[in-house]
């Protein structure tokens, strides 16, 4: 314990000044200089400066819970810091009343992380100072996002619990498992995620070795949860089964955020002279290395879009777009969008660097996007940086579509289905083979049609001797 | 040096030298003849110094072998001639190691194996699971993609074909057992096949034919087995023993282990890596006891808590029943202190990893008046076994696992090397304290000598003082290029004459680079001294150099200034 330091613990500026003088005085209680107002003593723990040249720390691990009784000198928390990873030690007596940053956040040297309550009345009150933003504004100007976001994690916290309660018994007999629903049989990992996710494992029903809960069941149920975040919790179940049947039909609903957001492109787009090329594409090459690294985790559409960005590495003006009507802006990166139906919209998650990136890597990183954005959980930058968008509808049969080209970008192309298709070769034969049609919709106010019509040749070329994709 | 070595001299050996130096310092009151006299005894004891100190307890030991044999013959049963001048039961790595000593110092040598050559560490231990913590080890590097691209580096779905990870695991073991038993061959060690019973003092049966062998000593280094508490039906498919786990049939999604020391540790690396969840259940009150606590503290953050680990402490296991009939394995926990029933965990398959008891059963230690200790064969600090009446019985030894005292197999090779250092005439203590051990999860952890509260307590007994230094694998700019700073090195010594106490180290190759430490345990080097030896710039061997440097000592390097050596 050579390197023990001790916290800064300085007394919270919301009520700094009776502080400073209830503490001068600690053993002899003086009555409250006016009445109604609460002379608690409510010290805010700082992220402390391990060394020199630290500017932030992270929350390695909290020693200590909330509620728990703190003496002097004893390790509450372990910071790590740009060299090493340090028991930090309270310097006063007290209760660890609120842990504002969460273990594995991070804080900048000087933010508060924690309350420390001088007695156990005072821990409620610490609690829901640290959940008012202003308290984090008012005393630690440098970083108030630390302290608001756990105000709110805390908030949302204590709706499941109660929900929990409720809902238990209801639950219980789904869980083969748990003796009847008095206990939870969930794998390490699922609890894990519970944990992180802030999902009560007694909502989930298991769908693990008999009627376990793993950690899909988790994350499935996190990623519903969230799109029903918004309806009270204990209204949560029953709704969510409604909506599943359909619309109420005679009704009119008003657009969400996202599809506000999907009908004024839309309109916008209407500003943009667009023109379509059409191509068809010989898939036989394709769907045999599909079904080869099918096993590897690689989806279609990765292979779609790896190819498309390969295409436009040789046709760059495919890839740019005109944003003021009086020039071309060539993009420097390559980033395919692809356009996704969620519930109730429509997204395009980015594939950035397309042409870079490796299959097996897209297609991971392609499968993080989808589930984020079901979870609507996507960043902007994950959603709105897309340079050539893709848009496939193949997997539902449809053969041929056109598509809107979305403002601010060049091209858009859509995919249809593969199907097989009997074909005549110039040598006068006739044979089958897998054919599918794509069609670019382009600005053709820097995009021509010999531009589209090259892109469309290299890219049919790409398809047809697809050796290059995964390289 | 020289003073300690005149010093323990003084009693035995120069008993005349001292009486005549009385009867001079009576006579001649002048330093001249004194100062004569101390100059003969010097080089005597630099000539003792120069052949090795276990030299100077040389002479006490006689007198006991004497005794020995004399008791022997009263007794009128020792065969006049033997087939061998060393028997060693059990072909272990212990064995081995006093088998290969006993051949450079001539010795003719048996070894009596009923199982195969190489025991448990060969076979169902260390060996086989060094390969699969190999696979282990590479597995996390290939799926770890946030190291990966801090690297620069793009590695697409890492998978692995539970069959070849197993098979790498058999084919090292048969590798390293073929060593083993080609190096005795070739030294001319006879291996016999048959369990070795002792049927009298010196005498040997091997196996249950009408062979009886003969040998001046004798070493029993029957080795271990997996210890398995009462309560747990192990059936070798769900509810296992590290022997059955190193096979790795089967790769379970979800494995409870039970025992949370080195060897519940490595499996829960291997387990993990190959994407298997884990739950601990110890009896202790924390993880990974035995471990310095503050080590065991940064292993649970790195090696714990950030993977598919859930854990219940101060548990015991008080019955595990297989899977069978479409049910789980089922594990019902109970209070270590108050034996209420707990918990109870339904899980895919459980490894039971509570320790090793020795191999003794069978052995015909009652013809010779031994009683085991809980199964252990008791010994000696010299390894020699004592029977039932608190007496030495004359050549016979015990080593490694069987005698309980430290369990582990270099510690077992050490005491065998030991104990033909001693039939060889020069006698000989091993310090345990010397013997580092080492975990080899990923990072990596290893340790010699006493942790910081053995230390401390040590310390407040005897009357020193105890310091601790450290060093963290962040400053380390090898591990940095590896991107493996995640580490601790820790060094408690004695700050007033700079003797190393024990060092620990959490961090990527910790098992390597613990020899520099054990080795200067092993030769008494102090801190002073080794902190200026040189370390190449840049290795992982600078973590322990910074570690020695930042020890502060008040007692000043002994070694003197030597003459340049020019370069």
């Amino acid at each position: 314990m050579a390197h023990l330091l001790h916290t800064p613990f300085i007394p919270s500026s919301s009520s700094s000044a009776a502080l400073r003088r209830s503490s001068a005085s600690s053993g002899t209680r003086r009555p409250p200089v006016s009445p109604g107002v609460v002379r608690a003593k409510i010290r805010e723990i700082f992220m402390p400066a391990l060394s020199s040249t630290m500017t932030e720390g992270k929350i390695v691990s909290w020693v200590k819970s909330e509620g728990d009784k703190l003496s002097k000198g004893e390790s509450v928390v372990v910071v790590e810091s740009d060299k090493a990873d340090m028991d930090v030690e309270t310097f006063y007596d007290g209760y660890l009343a609120a842990i504002m940053v969460d273990e594995g956040g991070v804080a900048a040297v000087g933010a508060p992380i924690a309350l420390l309550a001088e007695n156990e009345d005072e821990i409620e009150q610490a609690k829901s100072k640290a959940q008012s933003p202003s308290s984090a504004s008012s005393s630690a100007s440098s970083s108030p996002a630390p302290a608001a976001a756990p105000a709110v994690e805390a908030q949302s916290d204590k709706a499941p619990v109660k929900a929990a309660a409720a809902a238990a018994p209801a639950v219980a007999s789904t869980h083969p498992a748990s003796e009847g629903g008095k206990r939870v049989v969930a794998s390490p990992y699922a609890k894990k995620l519970a944990k992180e996710l802030k999902v009560e494992l007694g909502r989930i029903v298991g769908t693990g070795p008999l009627g376990r809960i793993v950690a899909k069941d988790v994350e499935a149920f996190a990623a519903s949860g969230a799109a029903a975040a918004a309806a009270p919790a204990a209204a949560a179940a029953p709704a969510a089964a409604k909506s599943g049947s359909g619309v109420e039909l005679g009704s009119v609903v008003p657009f969400t955020t996202m599809q506000s957001a999907v009908s004024r492109n839309m309109v916008e787009s209407l500003g943009v002279p667009t023109f379509r090329v059409g191509y068809t594409i010989t898939t036989d090459a394709l769907d045999a290395l599909y079904k080869k690294i099918k096993s590897k985790g690689v989806t279609m559409t990765a292979l779609l879009a790896k190819a498309t960005a390969l295409a436009l590495v040789k046709h760059p003006v495919v890839n740019s777009s005109c944003r003021d009507g009086n020039s071309f802006t060539y993009n420097s990166s390559i980033n395919i969008a692809i356009a996704v139906a969620t519930e109730g919209g429509l997204i395009t998650p980015v594939l950035q660097d397309a042409d870079k990136v490796d299959v097996y890597t897209l297609s991971r990183k392609w499968k993080e996007l989808v589930d984020k954005a079901r979870a609507k959980q996507l960043q902007p930058h994950e959603y709105s940086t897309g340079t050539f968008t893709l848009s496939n509808l193949g997997m539902f049969g449809v053969d041929r579509f056109d598509a809107i080209l979305p403002p601010g970008t060049g091209a858009i192309m859509a995919v249809g289905s593969s199907q097989p298709t009997v074909v005549a070769t110039k040598d006068g034969r006739i044979g089958m083979k897998n054919q599918m049609q794509v069609n670019v919709t382009a600005d053709h106010r820097v995009i021509y049609g010999a531009d589209l019509a090259q892109f469309l040749q290299t890219l049919s070329q790409i398809i047809e001797d697809p050796k290059d994709l995964t390289f | 040096m020289q003073s300690t070595l005149s010093l323990s001299f003084s009693p035995s050996s120069s008993a005349a030298a001292v009486s005549r130096s009385h009867t001079t310092r009576f006579s001649l009151n002048t330093s001249t003849p004194l100062n004569l006299r101390f100059c003969g005894l010097r080089p005597q004891a630099l000539a003792f110094n120069a052949s090795g100190n276990h030299r100077s307890s040389k002479l006490p030991s006689r007198p006991r072998s004497q005794a020995i044999s004399a008791a022997l013959s009263a007794n009128g049963s020792p065969p006049k001639s033997f087939d061998y001048d060393l028997l060693i039961i059990g072909a272990g790595v212990g064995g081995h190691g006093a088998a290969l000593h006993a051949v450079e110092k001539g010795l003719k040598t048996a070894i009596v194996e009923g199982d195969v050559v190489g025991g448990t560490c060969v076979n169902r231990g260390c060996v086989p699971s060094k390969a699969l913590l190999a696979v282990a080890g590479r597995m996390r590097e290939l799926q770890n993609d946030h190291h990966l691209k801090s690297l620069g580096l793009q590695v697409s779905a890492a998978g692995y074909d539970r069959q070849g990870v197993a098979d790498h695991a058999i084919n090292l073991a048969s590798k390293i057992r073929n060593n083993l038993t080609n190096s005795m061959k070739a030294l001319g060690v006879d291996i016999l096949t048959g369990f070795g019973k002792i049927l009298g003092p010196q005498k040997v049966q091997i196996g249950s034919s009408d062979k009886i062998v003969t040998a001046k000593d004798i070493i029993i280094a029957t080795g271990s087995v997996p210890f398995v508490p009462k309560g747990i039906e192990i059936d070798g498919k769900t509810v296992i023993t590290s022997d059955h786990a190193l096979k790795l049939e089967f790769v379970p999604d979800w494995i409870a282990i039970v025992g949370s020391g080195y060897i519940g540790l490595e499996f829960s690396d291997v387990y993990t890596a190959l994407g298997s969840e884990v739950t601990f259940v110890e009896a202790l009150d924390q993880l990974m006891p035995g471990f310095d606590p503050e080590i065991g503290k940064l292993a649970q953050r790195v090696l714990i808590n950030p993977r598919n680990i859930d854990y219940h402490t101060g548990v015991f296991a008080s019955k595990i029943t297989p899977a069978r009939d479409g049910k789980p394995v089922r594990i019902e926990l109970i209070d270590a202190k108050t034996k209420e029933p707990k918990d109870t965990l339904e899980v895919d398959a459980a490894l039971i990893a509570t320790g090793r008891a020795p191999f003794t059963h069978g052995l015909g230690l009652e013809n010779i008046d031994v009683v085991t200790q809980r199964g252990f064969v008791p010994v000696d600090e010299r390894m020699r076994v004592i029977d039932s009446n608190g007496k030495l019985v004359p050549h016979l030894y015990c080593i490694g696992d069987a005698n309980g005292k430290m369990m582990l197999a270099h510690a077992a090779s050490a005491q065998g090397i030991s104990v033909v250092e001693q039939v060889t005439g020069r006698d000989h203590v091993l310090n345990h304290l010397s013997v580092p051990a080492a975990c080899f999860t990923h990072p990596e952890i290893s340790m010699v000598g006493l942790t910081e509260p053995q230390a401390r307590e040590k310390g407040e007994k005897e009357g020193f003082e105890v310091s601790v230094a450290k060093t963290s694998f962040k400053a380390n700019t090898k591990a940095l290029a590896e991107n493996e700073g995640e580490g601790l090195a820790k060094l408690i010594y004695r700050p007033d004459n700079g003797e190393i106490l024990g060092v620990h180290i959490f961090g990527l190759h910790a098992a390597d680079l613990i020899h520099e430490a054990s080795n200067a345990i092993a030769l008494g080097t102090r801190i002073q001294d080794i902190k200026l030896a040189v370390h190449a710039h840049p290795t992982l061997s600078e973590v322990l150099d910074e570690l020695f440097k930042s020890a502060k000592v008040k007692a000043h390097a002994s070694i003197p200034v030597s003459e340049p050596v020019a370069v």
